[in-house]
């Protein structure tokens, strides 16, 4: 029997997108709220689908098949474990608050909002994808609407801005269709189950005549083992293929960077996690150090970078860098331990990959929140500079308290979500890589640096005549901010309504 | 009601009052007052009952109370916290308690409530007072109410409940929560008047000198629990561990585990409760209103850090025997509270700012307490931690009290000086009678007046802990750092409450509401008999009428082969009898009678020295010009300008240039010349052909004629050569 649910938590934006694609321009209060509404749809289904998942059963959950390229056999094959299912909950959260964030977009709504909801599907597909060539297409699709975000209703330099990130992106991507094409030639399938099974393990001679170049396996699964970080690392993006991120961010409207920093950095962590380690184990092992090395650099110098920064929008982006360097090394840690060794260290492996799959949400909620607290300022404001805004505190009390609440977040402030993850990366990763994780230290010191920085910039100092007659958060900038802090303030207290879930997984799949 | 769940509740209240407040009653000063003080007071009454719990007949000396819940999700384990109390923690909750009740109490009278509204109160300022007429029509000028009443009280409470919450922890996850909370709430409260530019630099630098010392202490927490599998004290201190953890050694240095894990707690601790290096943040605490500066430096902040140690002692002391060589982080924490303990107490001999003296005093205090444990007299660090919370809680909210008699005056003469300025003071004991008496009490203790004060009977065991135990230096350096207490007490005393006033604003000092004296007698109160409790029972003429119930209870914490040994020397006693008195004798000496508001008579006397403490050492400009600085070229210059701007994205465009430039390249060399004008050349050849051909085409019959004979006759030689 096949479980329609994923189908139609994956379809219902596209479709709305086109229901849009019919409505009138001028009439922008609908075409919001259509938008809206149709994003809620995938979100209820996503908690359905969160309630009815068990998380005691291993492998794949709400499978569904159907045929695509059958010359190839290639087909739609979706299902969920406990690994993407956050993410998927992830992202169906945040692209309603993200819509709701962009009711203050006045040009062109209409294909703001179809973008918006098409973006959706695109990082939706790669999250459930069950097969190599559907998640290369869905991986691509997501690409485009961001591309068009940036460039239609971007900052001062969005041209700059989206070519960069597109051409980046889909230059990092370029070995990725490649590798996946040499796996799905040798296996004879892109289906993920089975590659699973049969990829790793490949060591036929026979598969000569289809290698080109007369090349050994091992090189050619080198080969393709690079190809996917590269893909991966860019999307992260792991220091130094980072620097497309914060002219995107600060280039992109506001629900732009939320969803980019929420959902799409998260795109090419979860291909480490899905991809890269279960199917090139030796390799990921062997370069587990290197991953660690440039995790490290990641945590440190986004941190530098943050701390160095005076647009609030661009330090947040390189928060982002910073923090994501903790994903990856817990990541690398799980790499380079692998499936086959003794207990203690499995252990640790397992408590560093549960962080970086629950930092990865955490990420999303207070990276969200924060460039929509950015978005709120810049909207009254019209500046991001932290040397021309301070003494905010006094004239938007609101919104001062929300922001300290979101940056403690993204400091890792324990009793909030992101001390949990860091926590359990910390501790996985020091026993696997003492040295790196003691050096990450220095960013997470920093990491208290900037944040400082942009509470002191922002909203301490002495009140300032220019600033007096700025409005407060209105109850639609409230209500966005509110569910996120609640998802903040859960985690921190009470993790393990998620962090089991995903500890089952992460046991069971690796 | 059982005294697990007591337990468990304690933080609560605090925690839920905090909630309220921000949510829903903070345009209510009066609720939101009521509610903190609801919260602080019912964190206290089970804090108590817990407390008598504790020391009963049938309660925690034998063995502790715990209770535990799965909180993370570990791979096939668990990761779990839960409460504990036992003797350490019983003494914490009863001080801890104490004071903060005590603390927010007081803060209702500091922070003006019932006083009209300034006209230019703003927030994040201090208020600036109020204009009002008086039943005699008229005029004055008064204090006014804090414009952002409610959220101080906000604050206050969460950091309390980050107080309790480390205080009942069993385990050192939730004790780390709660150490970071704190972090946040004292970067919130030192930096509550946010629009003074002191204020918002010394609350960064509060949060980030401590982060410092935090995130060493991560690193041990990662270490001790990837070790033992575990973070609860139960676990960690049991024989088994301490055992494995002497025994293996770690990768730094060839210490041992044990050791290593010991170092980076305390580091830790130097952060959080300000020992040398990291001690820069806390003198300028004081930025923040006065309550806090009670809550940080006695309630809360650096009594957690101390606490931490205390509580960590199994691990700091493993392998270490009474009589034999120190471990390696119990030679640091005699080495740095020994040094601390001299070196603040210099500085606070040249200070003139009524709370900056007592920063510095609290510093050095933590220092005695720090060295105390360094040389292994455990008990006699816990009990001058509480101790000492009681009479440094009392100092500042003494201070406070002084300050706030003396703005009154200040406001109501019109004069312009400041009013924490110890030298504008003067005779303030006729006008403020029950600062002055409970101020004295407190200073006394700090002191360690002989016999009747608390201060005397803790600073005395740790006196006689580190002679008896044979540290001789660290004894001589503690006993100069005493005698310092002593003078700069003596000396903040005669300054503020004796002679004569000496402006117009200390000759109409007021004393304070009902709300601030009454916290005040109390902590007076703790602050002289909280020493009974403890004297030894080989004190000459005083030992054994009360039991020595302290060693008792809290010795019975220490496995039997660390307990200090028991030789009573008569050396320790007459040292501390000697520097108390006669650092009393020469502050009043010196001070008694000081006319003049400019000039310390230290300066001539001291000379050049006095520049230098009064500067303490230069330090903070060192840090400036060594730390600070480099940090921001390196992060502005050299990551994000060279590295990421220059080297990454220069590349990257690099690549683009590249890609343009060969474009460019094929368009120029290849495009243009040979498809474009190749394709040209081909049509234009063509035509030129086609046109060269046309005057063939001329359409008259008889040049075709003409040129078929002719093709024929080409065509007959042609086939003539071929052919033959």
């Amino acid at each position: 029997m096949e479980n329609t649910m994923l189908i139609w938590i994956l379809l219902s934006p596209i479709l709305a997108a086109i229901v849009i694609l019919f409505l009138s321009e001028e009439n922008k209060k609908l075409l919001r709220l259509v938008a809206l509404g149709a994003s809620l749809i995938p979100l209820i289904l996503s908690i359905i689908v969160w309630v009815q998942f068990d998380p005691s059963k291993a492998g794949f959950q709400f499978e569904f098949t159907a045929p695509w390229f059958q010359a190839i056999n290639s087909n739609f094959h979706f299902g969920i474990d406990g690994i993407s299912l956050p993410m998927v909950l992830l992202t169906t959260i945040l692209t309603p608050l993200a819509i709701w964030a962009s009711f203050s977009v006045k040009d062109n709504v209409k294909a703001f909002m179809a973008l918006f909801l098409f973006l959706e599907t695109g990082a939706l597909g790669v999250f459930i994808s069950l097969d190599l060539l559907v998640f290369f297409l869905f991986w691509e699709i997501g690409l485009v609407p961001m591309y068009f975000l940036i460039n239609q209703w971007g900052g001062n330099n969005r041209n700059y801005a989206a070519l960069k990130f597109i051409l980046i992106t889909m230059g990092g991507s370029l070995g990725l269709l490649l590798s996946i094409q040499i796996i799905g030639l040798t296996t004879g399938t892109f289906d993920l189950i089975e590659i699973y099974q049969l990829w790793p393990s490949l060591t036929l001679a026979g598969l000569q005549k289809i290698l080109p170049f007369g090349l050994s396996i091992t090189t050619v699964k080198t080969i393709a083992f690079w190809a996917f970080v590269v893909a991966f690392a860019v999307k992260v993006p792991i220091w130094p293929v980072h620097t497309w991120l914060p002219d995107a961010h600060t280039e992109a409207p506001t629900a732009g960077s939320m969803i980019l920093a929420g959902v799409l950095l998260k795109l090419g962590a979860y291909g480490f996690i899905r991809l890269v380690i279960p199917l090139f184990p030796q390799q990921a092992q062997q370069f587990a150090t290197v991953l660690a090395v440039l995790a490290t650099a990641a945590i440190i110098f986004g941190a530098l970078s943050a701390f160095g920064q005076r647009d609030l929008k661009r330090l947040v982006a390189y928060s982002s860098i910073n923090h994501m360097g903790f994903v990856v090394l817990g990541i690398a840690a799980m790499a380079y331990v692998g499936t086959s060794a003794e207990g203690a260290l499995t252990q640790s492996a397992t408590i560093a990959m549960n962080g970086a799959i629950l930092q990865m949400f955490n990420h999303g909620l207070s990276s969200a929140g924060m460039f929509f607290l950015v978005g709120v300022i810049y909207d009254r404001a019209h500046t991001r500079q932290l040397d021309e805004l301070g003494g905010l505190w006094a004239v938007l009390p609101k919104y001062g308290s929300t922001f300290v609440f979101m940056s403690m977040a993204s400091l890792g402030l324990p009793g909030l979500n992101g001390f949990v993850s860091e926590f359990l990366i910390v501790r996985g990763a020091w026993h696997i890589f003492p040295l790196a994780t003691a050096l990450g230290m220095i960013g997470l010191f920093f990491t208290g640096a900037y944040v400082l920085k942009a509470i002191a910039g922002l909203l301490h100092g002495p009140r300032n005549e220019r600033w007096i007659n700025l409005s407060e958060m209105n109850l639609r900038e409230i209500a966005i901010a509110a569910p996120l802090m609640v998802l903040i303030l859960s985690i921190g207290v009470w993790p393990s309504w998620i962090l089991d879930m995903i500890n089952r997984a992460v046991s069971l799949f690796f | 009601m059982n005294n697990e769940l007591i337990t468990w509740l304690i933080p609560l209240p605090p925690l839920i009052a905090f909630g309220l407040i921000v949510l829903f009653t903070n345009r209510s000063n009066r609720l939101s007052h009521s509610l903190a003080i609801i919260g602080a007071g019912l964190s206290w009454l089970l804090s108590m009952v817990v407390f008598f719990f504790a020391i009963s007949a049938n309660g925690v000396k034998e063995k502790a109370l715990i209770s535990n819940v799965n909180w993370l999700p570990t791979g096939d384990s668990w990761l779990k916290i839960g409460v504990q109390v036992d003797a350490l923690t019983a003494i914490m909750l009863f001080f801890v308690a104490w004071t903060v009740l005590m603390i927010f109490i007081y803060s209702v009278g500091y922070h003006n409530f019932g006083q009209p509204k300034g006209e230019h109160d703003l927030p994040g300022k201090q208020p600036h007072g109020a204009f009002v007429t008086g039943t005699d029509g008229k005029e004055k000028h008064v204090l006014s109410i804090e414009p952002m009443y409610a959220r101080f009280f906000a604050f206050i409470s969460l950091f309390a409940f980050a107080m309790f919450v480390l205080v009942v922890s069993n385990n050192l996850l939730t004790l780390y929560i709660g150490w970071e909370i704190m972090g946040l709430c004292s970067y919130l409260l030192i930096g509550f008047w946010y629009a003074k530019p002191s204020a918002k630099a010394a609350a960064q630098k509060a949060f980030l000198t401590t982060r410092i010392g935090d995130v060493f202490m991560l690193l041990g927490l990662a270490s001790l629990y990837t070790l033992t599998g575990s973070l609860q004290y139960e676990v960690i201190f049991s024989e088994q561990w301490l055992h494995f953890l002497t025994s293996h050694t770690s990768p730094v240095f060839g210490m041992s585990w044990a050791a290593l894990i010991g170092i980076l707690i305390f580091i830790g601790t130097v952060g959080k409760s300000s020992q040398f290096p990291l001690h820069v943040w806390l003198p300028d605490a004081m930025e923040g209103p006065t309550p806090v500066s009670a809550m940080i430096h006695a309630a809360t902040m650096v009594s957690a850090g101390v606490y931490l140690v205390i509580r960590f002692f199994p691990i700091l002391s493993a392998g270490y025997e009474a009589g034999g060589p120190l471990t390696t982080p119990m030679m640091a924490m005699a080495v740095i509270g020994s040094f601390t303990a001299l070196f603040s107490a210099t500085i606070a001999v040249a200070q003139r700012d009524v709370k900056r003296v007592l920063a510095y005093s609290t510093i050095s205090q933590l220092g005695f307490m720090v060295a105390a444990l360094g040389v292994g007299a455990y008990v006699a660090a816990a009990f001058h931690l509480v101790t000492h919370a009681f009479f440094k809680a009392l100092l500042f909210l003494g201070s406070g009290s002084i300050i706030h008699g003396m703005e009154h005056g200040v406001l109501h003469t019109g004069e312009h000086v400041d009013p924490q300025d110890m030298f504008n003071m003067g005779g303030l004991w006729k006008k403020m009678p029950i600062t002055f008496i409970t101020f004295l009490a407190g200073g006394l203790a700090l002191s360690g007046f002989p016999l009747i004060t608390a201060g005397f009977w803790s600073k005395d065991e740790i006196l006689s802990g580190a002679f008896n135990g044979g540290f001789i230096v660290v004894f001589v350096v503690l006993a100069i750092a005493a005698l310092l207490t002593a003078f700069y007490t003596m000396r903040q005393i005669s300054l503020v409450f004796f002679g004569k006033p000496r402006t117009m604003a200390a000759a109409h000092a007021h004393e304070t509401k009902w709300t601030m004296t009454l916290p005040l007698s109390v902590l007076a109160f703790f602050s002289i008999t909280a020493g009974w409790v403890g004297i030894p029972e080989a004190f000459p003429g005083l030992g054994g009428i009360l039991p020595n119930w302290f060693d008792s209870f809290v010795g019975s914490m220490l496995h039997a082969e660390g307990h200090e040994t028991v030789h009573h020397s008569s050396v320790p006693l007459i040292t501390s009898l000697a520097v108390a008195l006669g650092g009393l004798l020469l502050g009043y000496l010196v001070y008694k009678n000081i006319k003049d508001t400019q000039t310390d008579p230290m300066e001539w006397s001291l000379g050049g020295i006095y520049k230098v403490l009064a500067n303490k050492y230069y330090i903070d400009e060192f840090y400036q010009w060594a730390f600070i600085k480099p940090a921001k070229w390196l992060s502005e210059t050299f990551v994000y300008r060279w590295m990421d701007l220059f080297v990454i994205d220069g590349f990257f465009h690099g690549i683009a240039k590249l890609g343009l430039g060969l474009g460019n390249i094929f368009r120029q060399w290849f495009d243009l010349p040979v498809i474009n004008r190749g394709g040209d050349a081909i049509a234009s050849g063509t035509r030129r052909l086609g046109a060269d051909l046309k005057i063939f085409q001329s359409g008259r019959v008889q040049d075709y004629m003409l040129l078929s004979l002719a093709f024929a006759v080409v065509g007959a030689v042609v086939f003539f050569v071929i052919l033959f």
